[in-house]
């Protein structure tokens, strides 16, 4: 019995690693096959680095991120606070609201923030769909990672501390700067990661509300797939996958995305 | 921190504006033509593409039910194992989610062209060529492949709770294996089951990526309907808003009837 769970769980690991390992040793294929292998080579990864509009949907990427998980921490860690002190009934009404991105299939989400974006630019001409609207978007979609995030921290927190902390002087603001922000701060920290995170990663409501004019990494993967195949791709596989091998390494990275899925996981349930 | 309540308001304002009415638009939308007059029509165009529905259900269906079989043995071996291969486990099964999905599934289509590595191996042992992309199948391996932590990990973290002296007792009482699996592990699992279920269903159902990428324009989903309704050569936002709200109605009912079961289950299962 033992020596069968160790070949059925070997047997899963390779289904779900072999696809990513032979797209890594492709990409130093010398000829454009995907399939026969003609010699070593780095071609690939200079042709890549001198795809200018590989690099610009890189920096699109990154740059559409760094906003959405500053923007969706500033506003959610904000809302936890305030959700804890509102009445029950509010508050679950509230938590409600913010589950229906996590368990909305994307494209519902992004059609919807579509027809809003549409509606915006052809009644006020503000808006226009691109990097704006595509900020807007990505912190939509974070916000309920971030709250969900930050609210078991403050449950756990004793709530009298803070009010210690007023009885003996201190300002509202000042004790919640040096009180509650310290002992919510790993939430805080681990909801901005995940932003960060499901914001580089995410497609489908990109593709949806990034009209034509912001194009973010994964947009231009997709559209590579779709015209002729070249094993560009491949290589930026290998390379974002390194990085992540680096990064789970180097940070304490590991546990971020699988709470990302227990997050929707609790608002599935 | 009474008063602290007011911190939530830009949370509810921004929630107000970009989630309740866009869904609130595709309501409307799905209910009134080009000119804005209130009518059923784009909700009776279901008529027209029950077949792609049909097809999305029956593939999602068939996906989520391969995940489960494929990953409830995994999940049931991994929280029975030391403490320190759980770990090593966990990190082997996230460190692929950690690509992203338009590369994994971009995998499998080098891996099952027609002159792919996997005909060309087969090829060179006198087998093949076998037409791979662009069938259902292919479609259903890119859901299964993609999808299959999502059905790992809630049932994983509920049979992790599931303490060794249960084990030991349905042993004293005289269960085998076959019935302590039955009787005490199965039902302590339903909750994650019912969760991994929804995780794999509502993405597979709705994907349009996997079956353009997989699928090769020929199997449409419903999701490559709505799609095309959005951003293709002649988009239709009444017909699209209507799909998806039939969409997002069909997926909230699955849901609740799936929170029925699991309810009516739990108790059963105390009662055992």
């Amino acid at each position: 019995m033992k020596i069968l769970s160790k070949i059925y769980t070997a047997i899963i690991f390779v289904f779900l690693y072999a696809p990513i390992v032979v797209l890594i040793v492709f990409s130093f294929n010398e000829s454009k096959s995907r399939s026969v292998w003609k010699g070593f080579s780095l071609k690939w990864y200079e042709n890549l680095f001198n795809d200018e509009m590989i690099i610009s949907a890189l920096l699109t990427s990154l740059e559409v991120a760094v906003l959405a998980a500053v923007f969706s921490t500033i506003i959610g860690t904000a809302a936890a606070v305030g959700l804890k002190s509102m009445n029950k009934r509010l508050r679950s009404a509230m938590l409600t609201l913010n589950n229906i991105p996590m368990v909305n299939p994307d494209i519902v989400t992004g059609i919807s923030m579509m027809l809003l974006f549409v509606a915006i630019f052809s009644a006020t001409g503000l808006m226009h769909p691109g990097f704006v609207t595509l900020v807007t978007a990505h912190i939509t979609f974070c916000i309920p990672y971030v709250i969900l995030s930050v609210l078991p921290k403050l449950n756990q927190m004793n709530p009298s501390i803070y009010e210690a902390a007023q009885d003996l002087g201190c300002p509202p603001l000042r004790a919640f700067m040096k009180v509650v922000l310290p002992e919510i701060m790993p939430g805080i920290i681990t909801g901005m990661m995940m932003a960060f995170t499901l914001s580089l990663d995410d497609f489908v409501i990109s593709y949806f509300t990034s009209g034509s004019t912001a194009q973010t990494l994964p947009m231009v993967i997709y559209s590579m797939t779709k015209r002729r195949l070249s094993p560009k791709v491949n290589a930026l596989s290998a390379i974002m996958f390194l990085i992540v091998l680096v990064l789970l390494i180097a940070v304490n990275i590991r546990q971020i995305r699988a709470a990302a899925i227990k997050r929707k996981k609790t608002a599935v349930e | 921190m009474k008063k602290d309540s007011w911190l939530a308001s830009p949370f509810m304002v921004w929630v107000l504006i970009f989630t309740v009415v866009p869904l609130g638009m595709v309501c409307w939308y799905a209910f009134t033509d080009a000119s804005g007059a209130f009518t059923f029509e784009n909700i009776l165009k279901i008529g027209t593409y029950w077949d792609y529905l049909k097809d999305s259900l029956i593939m999602g269906a068939v996906a989520t039910a391969l995940c489960l079989l494929l990953g409830y043995p995994l999940a049931y071996i991994m929280s029975r194992a030391s403490w320190g291969a759980q770990q090593t486990m966990m990190m082997l099964l996230m460190l692929p989610q950690w690509m992203n999905f338009l590369l994994r599934t971009y995998s499998w289509m080098t891996l099952l062209e027609n002159n792919g590595l996997i005909n060309n191996i087969l090829g060179r042992i006198g087998l093949g060529p076998f037409h791979m992309i662009n069938t259902k199948g292919a479609i259903i391996l890119g859901m299964v492949y993609n999808f299959l932590p999502y059905m790992i990990l809630p049932i994983y973290s509920v049979m992790e709770k599931i303490h060794d002296s249960l084990f030991e007792a349905a042993r004293d009482l005289g269960a085998n294996r076959f019935n302590t699996m039955r009787r005490v592990v199965f039902p302590l699992s339903l909750p994650g089951v019912i969760t991994g279920i929804t995780m794999v269903f509502v993405p597979s159902v709705s994907t349009f990526v996997i079956s353009q990428m997989l699928g090769g324009g020929r199997n449409m989903l419903i999701g490559d309907v709505i799609e095309r309704l959005f951003v293709g050569a002649a988009p239709n936002y009444n017909v699209g808003a209507a799909l998806s709200l039939v969409l997002m109605v069909l997926i909230l009912i699955s849901m609740a009837v799936m929170k029925k079961f699991d309810d009516g289950e739990e108790t059963g299962g105390l009662m055992m």
